[in-house]
């Protein structure tokens, strides 16, 4: 069996799992749109500006991705390794890299739709605006720039009970919205917020997507930044799942 | 014969807890091992040595000549998860094929399905089975790979007699096709039903590793229960295999129990409050523990 098709297999029967429990995709469909809905709607001088407009829906599809990152990979896998199925898949003869590229893909690919709604929102209620190449670059680079939060949430999921990690995520996910500017644009952020701001992964994925969906150059800082988070949070990730034993009681 | 799994002096500690202290035990090919031992005696961290799921503290597991934490050893090796596990919204037919999916030989649904009694269930979701169902799908899924070694954790816990029996013919005829089986219990009458050589554990250690017949003539299947001045002759009677002194009295373990009680009452060894009945496992457990303490 090859690790590609036990990755195939296993990312086929997490998403039925999800599908079957629709009220879940739901919930991650809806949440960057209400999001959307109430920050940045309401907001004329945001919303009537193309280039702001544009930029904020950058911003909230950004902490969508990461958002469901972070929760999907965080939660579903501390909760997971404390219910015994999850055990005997790992008496399965599958490799750990099939099982973590699994993950990735079913809640990567949730990620990914729950992109859609702020996406209609943002073409309709306000003036933001991509023409065709713009949008293609931007979403692929919103893909590229999700995997440090991809390898984020599975190390946490990794790393602690399932109580832990949800005071984590939070905390991880808010402090990454703000210092990133996904919530506020970076032009607000005083000089030394604006220098700290650029060692985030968040900053970093928004410089990269908002650049690729206006045409501009994306900083060495952003695309550098991004690669050196991924890799470092990959090797974080491997360590990890073949150090955990389940949960551990003491 | 080829050695499937072997651990050489392994221990396993859990902080200042030692669940498994040196233990040597190697199974072979075509072998029916049932093991024994009382709750938190170090059975399942056994399993979970060999399942891959812990590593050792010291000493060495070995699975297939193989580690059992590399994915590529466990190819021929069939677990069964606790029946409470299966993913409630998946259907039956769907788990049978996504744990088939791991293994390069796997046995068709139908015919795993036929042999475990479950080819009714295929479309229902696991969520829906009722508790003996559930039982008999994990087992089978120990079974989905073709597995040449298989992991039996407990496999009819919570069956009726009749669902039980089922279960036994099935394990059986998977061991008489060629799959050596390791199976843990803690009742009496179903290792008796399945195993050949049986191995005891209590406190993380191999009290016993001998053929069914040996250990069951160790452990003594009758339990006597009195009060006694005298404890030590009472314990030295003829036919007493264990002998366990608490405060109100004095529990022993013995082959005849009718003998035994004609040696106690023409021995003249005061005593009071009389029980006799069939030992439990724990019990006979308890008696191997007692020996191994002396």
């Amino acid at each position: 069996m090859s690790a590609l098709r036990l990755t195939a297999l296993h990312t086929r029967y997490a998403l039925v799992e999800t599908f079957r429990v629709p009220i879940a995709v739901i919930g991650s469909l809806a949440f960057p749109a209400l999001a959307f809905l109430f920050f940045i709607v309401p907001q004329r001088t945001v919303a009537d500006d193309p280039v702001f407009a544009t930029q904020a829906v950058v911003q909230l599809m950004v902490f969508a991705l990461m958002s469901n990152a972070l929760f999907g990979f965080g939660i579903s896998i501390s909760q997971a390794r404390e219910t015994p199925w999850d055990p005997y898949l790992r008496t399965l003869p599958a490799p750990a890299v099939a099982r973590i590229l699994s993950q990735v893909l079913s809640t990567g690919l949730l990620g990914l739709v729950a992109l859609v709604p702020v996406l209609v929102l943002g073409a309709t209620l306000t003036k933001a605006h991509a023409d065709a190449a713009g949008l293609a670059l931007g979403l692929l680079a919103l893909v590229a720039s999700a995997l440090p939060f991809l390898f984020a949430g599975i190390a946490i999921g990794y790393a602690m009970p399932m109580k832990v990690a949800i005071a984590v995520v939070q905390i991880v996910m808010f402090a990454l919205a703000f210092g990133g500017g996904l919530f506020l644009p970076p032009v607000l952020f005083p000089g030394w917020l604006d220098a700290v701001s650029r060692f985030l992964p968040s900053r970093q994925a928004r410089e990269a997507v908002v650049q690729a969906v206006q045409g501009g150059e994306v900083p060495w800082w952003a695309w550098g930044g991004l690669a050196a988070w991924t890799v470092a949070l990959l090797a974080l990730t491997l360590v990890l799942y073949r150090r955990d034993e389940g949960r551990r009681f003491r | 014969m080829t050695s499937l799994a072997t651990l050489a002096g392994v221990s396993r500690r859990y902080g200042d807890v030692t669940a498994l202290d040196a233990v040597d035990l190697a199974v072979g090919e075509a072998e029916l091992v049932g093991l024994l031992g009382p709750n938190g005696a170090g059975k399942t961290t056994l399993l979970s040595l060999l399942q891959g799921l812990r590593r050792p503290t010291s000493g060495t597991v070995r699975l297939f000549g193989g580690d059992p934490r590399d994915a590529a050893s466990r190819v021929h090796l069939g677990c069964t998860p606790q029946e409470t596990a299966l993913p409630a919204t998946l259907r039956v037919g769907e788990v049978i094929d996504f744990v088939g999916g791991h293994f390069p030989d796997r046995m068709p649904t139908a015919e795993l399905a036929a042999e475990f009694g479950l080819t009714e269930l295929l479309r229902r979701q696991t969520g829906a089975l009722s508790g003996g169902q559930r039982r008999r799908l994990s087992v089978a899924l120990a079974f989905v790979g073709r597995p040449r070694l298989v992991l039996l954790d407990e496999p009819t816990t919570g069956l009726d007699v009749d669902g039980r029996r089922a279960l036994w013919d099935a394990i059986r005829r998977q061991h008489t096709a060629g799959a050596t089986i390791i199976v843990t219990s803690h009742y009496l009458e179903e290792i008796e039903a399945l195993a050949e050589r049986v191995v005891v554990i209590a406190e993380g250690r191999i009290v016993a590793d001998d053929s069914l017949a040996a250990v069951l003539a160790r452990v003594g299947d009758r339990w006597v229960r009195l009060a006694t001045p005298e404890t030590e002759r009472v314990a030295a009677l003829p036919g007493v295999v264990a002998a366990a002194p608490d405060e109100t009295g004095v529990s022993l373990a013995v082959h005849d129990s009718d003998a035994f009680v004609r040696e106690l009452v023409a021995s003249g060894i005061p005593f009071s409050g009389l029980q006799v009945r069939g030992a439990t496992l724990e019990e006979a457990f308890l008696a191997l523990t007692e020996r191994s303490a002396a």
